[in-house]
């Protein structure tokens, strides 16, 4: 009962085209049926992501650790509530992050879980950037 | 099936089967002359209750699965379609979807009624334990059941379900993935759940046979708890139980039909109205009522696996009953305090379910955890440590001696316990509304609909100038794909010929072929042709509306709600209200106001609009006075406008909606007759019994 052959198949990696975002937008790719969050972030929200002290989260994981160096203006998460697996709202919530409409959990500018029963961070999907403007995901 | 029987068919035919397979004097022995207490009381007639609703969902079930398409794409429309098209398919549809709410309602009953007269205690542990497996296959039939329509709620209340085993420590995650057979709920799920659901009712009836055979091994129990002792503590199945089953079943049909012919949504959700959308979530997922003191217990617990662990736990735990309750008494009737905190008990679970199906905020989380924590209580302090300080009342000697007590008085716990029980469907069913989101949106008014009420018929002047403004007006932007040029003519409708729905039609340009050449071209429109959408599919209609997607209107009256609260939830189950949908349809194209109140911030692009959740809209004021002309005389008004298309689009939601409500009207007339002979018949065979 493990998935089939072509749905594997279907599940290669993608390659997003980065250029269009422009600062403070976000765009929703999918990726093996589960929807995935670009932020392009301004330099406030990445601020407000490092600015926590990381012991003091739930799940403590530093900003540089969920983003690629280099490209600190880049989240790439996917959008996925880690608690029962709601999309949460880009934009939304008291960190300025993602909020999940389900159960209330609150994410910041990292998603990185804040407030709610999600147990963990939003899940960063394994990607590369092949170029400046452009990421493979998967 | 309790010992071999000594039965003789007198037909020879039937005798020459019985000496080769005893199967006559089996049913005779189970079902004729099985010795039944003859003090059993109206909550006994639950088992014949549930076994006729596994018939009915089965029968259903098998002719809905012979018009079901079990592909994510498909699903949705194959589901109305069989509401539509296929012959008496939306009583079909109606039986299975109310049967499963009515399935759990006699079972809720059932087992309450075990709880409070100590059923599960020895010798009839092992026929408790088999009514939990049947409990638990119910409820993994009934949630991918509800998987099957595919709509909104099927879908996210799948995405949770199936998360929920991703708690699992280590291998949760390939738990999931095996149940998804993807990466996430796809096309893979809603065919394995077909599967599994179509399996699993065969599997429960299985159960039900040891059930039913544990059953008769150790004996009913009964209302006052002693065991049978002589022949005068006991009567004969049929006439007796039979009999008074029939009459329990003609009395639940009665309730059955009442959702089914007249509030066949009130135990549903508006949201599964809307198809399945993997990018959106529902701004609150609730699972069926059914669910919902299990669901408030899961979201009570703040941390995730923990959470899991005492949802299951609230099941599994009924399976230590018999050990956990050691107290000698079985029937509540004789143990004072047992019976305060059984009643206790039923309010919490009620409580619970009212709390799952809110919103899991401030007051609400507070409660949740204090009632988890007593629903726990109940079975690990309450019931041990009263078996052990209770001092119960004297039981009776035997069965006949206390029937022979109580003639003349007749108990007053029935009438209290048939209080709670009616308050607890109903507070259980509607919490479902109360649930549904219109956060931030004023209520709608009321109207006076042609349709609301029993015997309501679409008003056919209304209907045809609703579809004149959907064609002049809202036909620019949104599609009516689920109907087609034919239905104008049918019963029920528009009223309209079957020449005047072909002319109607050969006014639209449908796109058909390929043709020999192997292109595609365009043709007039036939009576069978759906009206065509507007928008080639949904990014091309997003594109061109700023973002927001114009939503079919074929579905909108019945996908559409708003919160209507406690306790308005409760009459409306007996005043069959259930026009939130058209209310709301007819509010919002009346509730634009150029002014935008203070505190309100409109994005750019968006309008102000009274009646609209959040209040900013992206679709423009859509009509004014005098844009449409009537040919009828009818005002000219955005009032009347409003009031015609939510008429005509009441239509397109519901095209056998006169049909249903008058088969209705047939139906509860039969049962009334039914259920009065059945009772007067029930009255003569027990009239030597009491």
């Amino acid at each position: 009962m493990n998935p089939d052959a072509s749905t594997i198949a279907a599940g290669a990696p993608i390659e997003v085209d980065l250029s269009p975002i422009a600062e403070g937008q976000d765009i929703k790719v999918f990726w093996r049926g589960k929807p995935i969050y670009i932020s392009h972030r301004t330099k406030k929200q990445i601020d407000e992501a490092r600015a926590v002290n990381v012991a003091s989260l739930p799940d403590p994981q530093a900003d540089d650790a969920r983003v690629k160096s280099g490209h600190e203006q880049w989240l790439v998460v996917i959008g996925i509530c880690t608690h029962l697996g709601c999309i949460p709202i880009a934009h939304e919530g008291s960190y300025d992050g993602f909020f999940c409409p389900c159960h209330g959990s609150v994410y910041d500018t990292s998603g990185r879980i804040r407030q709610g029963p999600a147990p963990t961070n939003l899940v960063v999907p394994p990607y590369q950037f092949v170029s400046d403007t452009k990421i493979q995901i998967g | 099936m309790s010992g071999p029987s000594d039965y003789q068919p007198s037909n020879p035919a039937l005798q020459w089967i019985e000496r080769r397979l005893p199967i006559f004097g089996l049913i005779h022995s189970s079902f004729v002359a099985y010795p039944t207490p003859r003090n059993l009381n109206y909550w006994w007639t639950f088992g014949a209750i549930l076994s006729f609703m596994l018939a009915i969902q089965i029968l259903t079930g098998v002719v809905l699965a012979m018009h079901y398409t079990p592909n994510a794409d498909l699903a949705f429309k194959s589901v109305e379609l069989i509401v539509r098209d296929v012959n008496y398919g939306w009583l079909l549809r109606n039986m299975h979807a109310v049967g499963a709410s009515m399935f759990f309602v006699a079972v809720y009953v059932h087992m309450f009624r075990g709880l409070y007269y100590g059923s599960y205690k020895e010798p009839r542990e092992v026929l408790w334990i088999l009514g939990v497996i049947i409990y638990l296959l119910m409820m993994a039939t009934g949630f991918m059941g509800y998987v099957l329509p595919w709509g909104q709620m099927s879908f996210w209340g799948a995405t949770v379900i199936t998360n929920l085993f991703s708690a699992v420590p280590y291998v949760g995650e390939s738990i999931v993935t095996l149940l998804w057979g993807g990466y996430a709920v796809g096309n893979p799920t809603l065919n394995r759940f077909f599967s599994l659901h179509y399996l699993l009712p065969f599997v429960i009836a299985g159960v039900v046979v040891l059930h039913v055979w544990a059953l008769h091994v150790a004996g009913q129990n009964n209302p006052d708890g002693v065991e049978p002792k002589t022949e005068k503590d006991t009567v004969p199945f049929t006439p007796h139980a039979t009999i008074k089953d029939m009459f329990g079943v003609a009395c639940f049909m009665l309730l059955y039909a009442w959702f089914i012919f007249y509030m066949p949504n009130y135990l549903g959700d508006a949201d599964n109205y809307i198809p399945a959308n993997p990018g959106v979530t529902p701004p609150h997922i609730v699972p069926e009522w059914y669910y919902l003191p299990f669901y408030a217990i899961l979201r009570s617990i703040p941390d995730k696996l923990a959470g899991v662990i005492a949802m299951f736990g609230a099941i599994i735990i009924l399976c230590f009953l018999p050990w956990l309750d050691s107290a000698k008494t079985k029937s509540s009737k004789y143990r004072p305090l047992a019976k305060q905190f059984f009643w206790i008990f039923v309010a919490v679970c009620i409580l619970l379910g009212y709390l799952g199906a809110q919103p899991p905020e401030g007051i609400y989380v507070i409660a949740g955890r204090i009632l988890t924590f007593c629903y726990f209580a109940y079975f690990l302090i309450v019931l041990p440590l009263l078996a052990r300080i209770e001092k119960p009342r004297p039981v009776p000697n035997s069965i006949s001696d206390a029937v022979l007590a109580k003639t003349g008085s007749r108990s007053t716990p029935m009438v209290s316990t048939a209080i709670v029980l009616a308050l607890a469907g109903s507070l259980f069913a509607g919490s479902v509304d109360s649930a549904k989101a219109s956060e931030g949106g004023d209520k709608p008014p009321g109207n006076k609909w042609s349709f609301a009420g029993p015997f309501g018929t679409f008003d056919r002047g209304a209907l045809q100038r609703g579809l004149k403004v959907y064609k002049e007006v809202c036909a620019s932007c949104h599609g009516l794909s689920y109907v087609a040029f034919r239905n104008l003519a049918e019963p029920g409708g528009p009223g309209y010929s079957v020449a005047q729905a072909a002319a109607f039609a050969s006014e639209y340009k449908v796109k058909d072929g390929p043709n020999d050449a192997g292109d595609m071209f365009e043709r007039a429109g036939r009576a069978a042709d759906y009206f065509p959408s507007p928008f080639p599919n949904e990014q091309a209609a997003r594109a061109a509306n700023g973002g927001a997607a114009p939503p079919d209107l074929s579905l909108i009256t019945k996908a559409r709600s708003y919160k209507r609260g406690f306790p308005w939830f409760i009459f409306d189950a007996f005043t069959q209200y259930q026009e939130q949908g058209p209310d709301y349809v007819a509010a919002l194209l009346q509730g634009y106001e150029d002014k935008v109140p203070e505190g309100v911030t409109i994005p750019e692009g968006s309008y102000y609009n009274k009646y609209f959740p959040g209040h900013a809209i992206k679709m423009p004021k859509p009509i004014s006075d005098g844009q449409v002309t009537y040919d009828d005389g009818s005002p000219t008004t955005v009032a009347q406008y409003a009031k015609d298309v939510t008429t005509f689009l009441m239509w397109t939601a519901e095209p056998h909606m006169e049909a249903r409500k008058r088969l209705g009207f047939q139906v509860f007339a039969f049962l009334i007759i039914f259920v009065g002979l059945m009772y007067f018949t029930k009255k003569k065979v027990w009239a030597s019994s009491h």
